[in-house]
């Protein structure tokens, strides 16, 4: 073989390397063209601030719905993020080597349980619980619900990551800690834990995007009312449950809101992508 | 009010992250065990490979699971070719500049990118523009978008973990780039690479949002890639938004978990012992 076949190749595998970039894109204009038409005409401002959606009027506003989706993602947060780390660092810091060689796979296959799953257990037991012993306007179908099933779902993705980022920290740190007469405790919370910060902090963030990019789980446990939520026990709308509740069946300017509402959704993600991404960055630096 | 004593501290510390661990597996493994407990004894062989009677709401599952098996093969001819493709490129061909960076803040971001996201563009891409309306390919093509970053990001990793002195003596014989890539390199990692793929192959089955508006709910088995097919997991999802918690339901749902388990346990095997042979 020679050299210039090898150089042929070496473009074919860059321009097969290319094509997620390019496929990121192509997605993305996809989405704009379908979706920013609605927006101009409406105005962006409109758009993203009213909290009016009637469809058939040709009345589109979002507001609600970014602050249902919001919502969610921070209800999530509280309730994986504590665990999450929480499991994380007994599983690095604390567990034996056996322990952890059996939980650490058991957890990243947890990964792999469909979402729709996550949505049916919570259907089953979260929401009349919720129902039950809190009540609400929401009958069970409310944020709170929402955020206990999908905090749930993201537990598999900030366990695993901040496990990562607790055992990339270099052993002399600990071992200098502990030298010094640290407890263990001691050395966790003031030196493996700040070093592994960002690494957490990207898991974290990480799960957010999953959490606010999640469709069915949500539909099935979120009741989907179009209101601005005043408590934890309202019924609210996410921006992901609004495109597959109203996809089935939108045509004309519906459809194009719809898509308008993915714009939203895809630089929300986008944000959140670019912010884990700077927090890596700052950790390498 | 006094601190209590460091050991104390790291006492009540270690008590409560345990319990917090705790907390996490015991949720996590009831949620599988309640869904395949439940599920079961719903699964026969006339529930698995029967076809459904009056909408899904009895009968069998077959439909579904062909259209599964079909999507996901579809997805997976596609992504495996394309992921295997940029992580070779990225490990073996360049070294880290500004088009390196590029790549991968692409490769992250359509990692990041929802699947809903994904079936919006599937929806106006496959079934509308190209005109290949609600079908197996449809559908294909778009989960291959979702676990492109999946198998380009694992196939890397086990590239990686094959040493260099490998890529040494190759190049020391003679051989070339593209000869030591395909000769030396791809060998060593093909379990590691194997082992992603497999694990891709869990995220297809159990995708649902995208999937929904680029096959469609159809509910005859699929003749050919342009017929529209429901798979096993938006099958499920439908029943549920439907009758709730039936029967069927229940069985769905194991069906679909204990395929995925299995598949990734087997992921697991693969990765262990590909991990004694490196190390």
């Amino acid at each position: 073989m020679s050299p210039t076949k090898d150089r042929f190749i070496s473009s074919i595998l860059f321009a097969i390397a290319s094509f997620s970039i390019t496929a990121l894109f192509v997605i993305g204009l996809f989405i704009f063209i379908e979706g920013f038409p609605i927006i101009l005409r409406i105005g962006i401002g409109k758009f993203i601030l009213s909290t009016d959606w009637s469809p058939l009027e040709g009345r589109f506003g979002i507001l609600s719905m970014i602050v249902g989706s919001l919502c969610v993602a921070v209800g999530t947060l509280i309730v994986a993020v504590p665990l999450g780390v929480g499991c994380a660092i007994y599983l690095s810091e604390f567990a034996s080597k056996r322990t952890v060689a059996i939980i650490k796979p058991a957890i990243e296959l947890l990964f792999a349980i469909p979402s729709v799953v996550y949505g049916f257990v919570g259907v089953l037991f979260i929401v009349p619980f919720v129902r039950t012993h809190l009540g609400g306007q929401g009958h069970g179908f409310c944020i709170l619900t929402a955020s206990v099933v999908l905090g749930i779902m993201v537990l598999p993705v900030i366990v695993g990551m901040s496990i990562d980022a607790l055992q990339a920290v270099p052993k002399v740190y600990r071992d200098g800690s502990l030298a010094l007469g640290a407890t263990k405790w001691q050395t966790t919370t003031m030196v493996t834990l700040r070093a592994a910060r960002s690494g957490i902090l990207a898991g974290v963030i990480l799960g957010m995007a999953n959490a606010i990019g999640e469709t069915m789980a949500v539909i099935m446990v979120i009741g989907n009312a179009v209101v601005m939520p005043n408590s934890p026990l309202d019924s609210v709308r996410t921006l992901t449950s609004n495109i597959a509740l109203e996809m089935g069946y939108a045509t004309g300017e519906h459809r194009q809101a719809l898509f308008a509402t993915g714009v939203v959704l895809f630089v929300i993600i986008m944000i959140l992508n670019a912010m884990t991404r700077y927090v890596t960055r700052k950790r390498i630096a | 009010m006094k601190r209590p004593h460091p050991k104390t501290q790291e006492l009540i510390a270690k008590t409560i992250l345990s319990l917090f661990a705790a907390i996490v597996v015991m949720t996590l493994l009831a949620i599988v065990g309640y869904v395949v407990v439940k599920g079961v004894r719903v699964i026969n062989a006339d529930f698995l490979f029967g076809s459904p009677k009056s909408m899904g709401r009895e009968g069998g599952i077959l439909p579904f699971i062909i259209s599964t098996l079909y999507i996901t093969v579809t997805g997976l001819l596609i992504s495996i070719p394309l992921g295997l493709g940029s992580a070779i490129y990225l490990t073996e061909y360049t070294s880290e500049g500004w088009p390196t960076k590029v790549i991968r803040f692409g490769i992250d971001c359509l990692a990041g990118v929802p699947s809903i996201v994904l079936g919006l563009f599937g929806f106006t891409f496959f079934v509308r523009l190209l005109n290949f309306s609600w079908s197996i390919l449809s559908g294909g093509l778009t989960v291959s978008l979702m676990i492109l970053p999946f198998i380009i990001r694992s196939s890397e990793e086990a590239i990686r973990a094959v040493p260099s002195s490998y890529r040494d003596v190759a190049f020391a014989t003679g051989g070339t780039r593209w000869q030591c890539v395909t000769r030396v390199v791809l060998p060593c990692a093909l379990p590691g690479i194997v082992t992603g793929i497999i694990l891709a192959i869990g995220k297809c089955v159990g995708e649902t949002a995208s999937v929904i508006f680029t096959a469609g709910t159809s509910l005859r088995i699929p003749m050919s890639m342009f017929d529209s097919g429901r798979t096993l997991a938006v099958h499920f999802y439908l029943l549920v938004r439907e009758t709730g918690a039936s029967d069927m339901a229940y069985g769905s749902a194991a069906t679909l978990l204990i395929s995925i388990l299995v598949v990734n346990f087997f992921a697991y095997w693969l990765m262990r012992k590909f991990i004694s042979r490196v190390s």
